[in-house]
């Protein structure tokens, strides 16, 4: 285990991760220009093609037997890869850049202020059921996550006050505000091109435009599907077939891989990775990305609506620990905002708040004392009890007295998040600043979990979002990341990475960092060497 | 008999009527699960009209009892998959893996019982005890794992989890279940063949089994011939009882082998609160339960003459 310095943030780099995956560490270094996820660069990368066959068998953690094939159901990693294995999306996050490129589109424009998006659509793009994809297609598929549905997409498209085609491949948006950042929210995971009839889509027939066909889908068992003969890219989806199967137990999960029966598996447990780093033939990956963990606080609640509380809590905690025993070193420090290192306008030059009991003590007696309750289950994320045990420790060095209330696992979500007045939450990030602020700090948003209202925050989230100048822009969320560390109810201690393992038979180049497993999107990028 | 059926219907009654009552006990609902860290307060609203679950609970349980009576399972809520799709294919892989289990734990726990039986306070009997009880006593999941280490991990002969699928031939099936059989087995073993054993020397001081003796016959014999029959009633109900844990109770088999059976898909609707699944499939469990403890009871009978033939 070796730490290191830089900019103040500790930094810790698990040197067992195998030699051939050297460097995880560009993404803290800030070295990354990226748009949004990060990138990490492993040592047979940038081969500059694939080669085509084999079946690639993938043991996934998620997988549920509700799971459907209707995009706007699409919550879990099994049903986020298998989209991505058979549909696509008007955009992509390009994995050795971060940048979003257009995949469905074949350009975009925004005008206005940012307020009216054009899309140019791909010609001559073929579905699976032999259908050429059209404007009209697009159109329905938007349609399917706006009005009356539960869609998750559905608040991000509340922006959109008018859709209109512009012969069979432009799609016109208009927006009711102006949102340079408009081409990240239409190429969300959810909304996935589907082909339409009579002007909408057939949510679960399972076609798409992807790299490979639909052939078996047991919800919460396997998912099957053959290449694609006719896909749009030539140099994507090398594989013949592709097999995902549901593997909730960690330990069969990481079986599977040790015994050949799959070729690669998510959600490493991180107790035991580097004895499965130690086993011949296996590759354990690693890479930064925007899932960060937080303790999010009611604002609205006493005593947390006192932000000497706030920072009382937030100096009394010591954040490395947590890092290295909680995440076993497979992550960085966060700042208590929830812009990651990878974001394109992180705020690095923002100083690392620091363990200081003499701070917390300060912030504490102002306050009147300090004695709260933190509500946390490993559902919040794994290791989240612990990581509350810790935390109580360190606050108890500087006079505060944290009890740490063991909630149940099951209808965690439901019952504690967002209801008690202090628990454990994990966020998977979002691609841009302005996403992630709009999803949970934006005043009187839905998953605003810490119930926190700032009028200048609300204020610069606006100007932000329409503004198309890059200095300006960097000015603006550098200056939010500020008002959220200091007055903001979340504690963000860490960034978790996305740490998942291969067969040394599986080759790929550089991996994306906005989903675990290359973005998701494995299926189409890896092949076998 | 008929009497015994309409007490079994019964029991199934009330029992689908404690499940849709508990179930209904459980915080939050399935449109809070599905939309999970996601929940808005809109997008429940929607979800919620969507699924139907704005209709009170007790109308959602008599629409169920409808269909189950003419034979529609409905529905899943969550994916709006035909429950009888859903089940079938799960329930004939956690039949399949009971079966191909009771098939090696039944002949051994006999075998193993009658020579406990005949060898009674030797060497063998003592550690045929000993292994079985340590077997028994370990959580499924560590014997599990334990077999997986050798036979998957250290040499290699069996897969590490038991995926199988539709395209597999039946010898394949058998070979990538074994390990979750073995498993099972080894877990339930030792209540049968202790059972055997038991029962068999509780019949041994009998008047009968002593003239046996006395005629000289060997004690092989006198034991299979002669005590066997009369001390199968309650190994047969052991035996049933077993079988009906092979089939309802082997979700943390199922889990460690990543085997795709019924048990899973409980345990997922269930967290879901999934509730046609539920019912769906703990009806299942019921009627096995009842229909194999009515075949032990059948099955006793016959084998008894004295119960066959009442005076």
């Amino acid at each position: 285990m070796k730490k290191t310095q830089i900019n103040n943030k500790p930094l810790i780099l698990d040197c067992k991760v195998s030699r051939r995956n050297f460097l995880r560490g560009s993404a803290a270094l800030g070295i990354a220009g990226s748009t949004a996820g990060l990138l990490t660069m492993t040592g047979n990368a940038f081969a500059a093609g694939g080669k085509r066959g084999g079946r690639l068998r993938a043991g996934i953690a998620h997988g549920s037997t509700t799971d459907s094939l209707d995009p706007a159901t699409y919550e879990n990693n099994f049903t986020i890869q298998l989209n991505y294995g058979i549909q696509n999306h008007l955009g992509e996050v390009d994995a050795a850049t971060g940048a979003m490129v257009p995949e469905l589109a074949e350009s975009w424009e925004a005008t206005n202020g940012a307020q009216t998006w054009i899309f140019n659509l791909r010609q001559g793009v073929e579905f699976h059921n032999g259908k050429t994809m059209d404007a009209d297609d697009v159109i329905a598929s938007f349609q399917h996550h706006m009005g009356e549905s539960a869609s998750p997409a559905r608040s991000l498209l509340d922006q959109v006050s008018s859709m209109r085609k512009d012969g069979n491949n432009r799609v016109i948006f208009e927006l009711s505000g102006g949102n340079a950042d408009f081409n990240f929210v239409a190429s969300d995971y959810h909304i996935a091109i589907k082909p339409s009839k009579d002007g909408k889509i057939d949510p679960t027939d399972g076609i798409g435009t992807g790299g490979y066909v639909l052939k078996e889908f047991e919800p919460g068992v396997r998912f099957l599907a053959e290449r694609h003969a006719n896909f749009f890219k030539s140099d994507r989806a090398w594989f013949d077939e592709i097999e995902m199967i549901s593997i909730i137990d960690p330990a069969a999960r990481q079986n599977a891989l040790a015994t050949g029966e799959v070729d690669t598996i998510d959600r490493i447990d991180l107790k035991t990775a580097h004895l499965l780093a130690r086993q011949s033939g296996v590759n354990l990956e690693e890479v930064t990305g925007t899932k960060h963990y937080t303790f999010p606080m009611r604002t609205d609640t006493a005593p947390f609506d006192d932000n000497n509380v706030r920072l009382a809590l937030k100096y009394a905690l010591k954040r490395d620990e947590l890092v290295e025993k909680v995440l076993y070193g497979h992550g960085t420090v966060g700042n208590d905002h929830p812009i990651a290192p990878s974001n394109q306008y992180h705020a690095s030059t923002l100083p690392q708040r620091e363990y200081d009991p003499d701070k917390a003590r300060f912030y504490a007696e102002k306050a009147g004392g300090v004695k709260v309750q933190l509500s946390a289950a490993d559902a919040a994320f794994p290791g989240a009890v612990d990581a509350a045990v810790l935390y109580q420790e360190h606050a108890t060095a500087a006079g505060i007295e944290i009890e740490v209330v063991r909630e149940p696992n099951d209808g965690y979500w439901s019952n504690v998040w967002m209801n008690k007045p202090w628990g454990a939450c994990y966020w998977g990030g979002r691609p841009t600043e302005d996403w992630m602020f709009t999803t949970a700090y934006q005043g009187g948003a839905s998953w605003n979990d810490t119930f926190w209202k700032n009028d200048r925050f609300d204020e610069l989230l606006l100007l932000g979002r329409a503004e198309t100048n890059r200095d300006t822009r960097r000015a603006i969320y550098y200056e939010m990341q500020q008002i959220v560390s200091d007055d903001g109810g979340a504690v963000v201690p860490m960034f978790a990475n996305y740490v998942f393992a291969t067969t040394d038979k599986v080759g790929h180049s550089a991996m994306a960092g906005n989903w675990d497993m290359d973005g998701a999107k494995y299926f189409e990028r890896w092949w076998f060497v | 008999m008929a009497q015994r059926i309409a007490l079994g219907l019964l029991t199934l009654f009330v029992i689908s009527l404690l499940i849709a009552f508990g179930v209904e006990l459980l915080p939050g609902d399935l449109a809070q699960e599905i939309l999970g860290q996601g929940a808005t307060p809109e997008g429940l609203r929607v979800l919620r009209l969507q699924l139907g679950l704005d209709t009170p609970p007790h109308i959602r349980y008599l629409d169920w009892l409808g269909g189950m009576v003419t034979g529609d399972m409905g529905l899943s809520l969550a994916n709006k998959r035909p429950i009888a799709e859903l089940i079938g294919p799960r329930l004939s892989n956690t039949l399949f893996l009971g079966g191909f289990a009771a098939m090696i734990a039944i002949p051994i726990a006999l075998t193993l019982g009658i020579l406990a039986a005949l060898y009674r306070n030797s060497l063998y009997d003592r550690g045929v005890n000993i292994f079985t009880l340590t077997s028994i006593s370990f959580p499924e999941f560590f014997i599990a794992y334990i077999l997986i280490l050798f036979f998957a991990i250290k040499l290699g002969w069996f897969p590490g989890i038991s995926n199988i699928s539709s395209e597999l031939s039946f010898l394949d099936k058998l070979y990538r279940t074994l390990l979750p059989a073995a498993s099972l087995t080894l877990v339930v073993v030792a209540h049968m063949m202790r059972m055997t054993r038991a029962s068999i020397i509780n019949l041994l001081s009998s008047p009968y089994i002593e003239m046996a003796h006395l005629k000289g016959i060997k004690p092989l014999r006198i034991i299979t011939r002669h005590a066997l029959p009369n001390a199968l009633a309650p190994i047969i109900n052991v035996i049933a009882i077993n079988l009906a844990y092979l089939v309802v109770g082997v979700v943390i088999v199922e889990v460690v082998f990543v085997y795709p059976g019924l048990g899973q898909l409980l345990v997922d609707s269930v967290s879901k609160r999934d509730v046609p699944v539920v019912q769906a499939c703990s009806m299942i469990f019921a009627s096995v339960y009842i229909f194999l403890n009515l075949s032990a009871d059948v099955i006793s009978i016959v084998t008894n003459p004295r119960l066959l033939y009442p005076r």
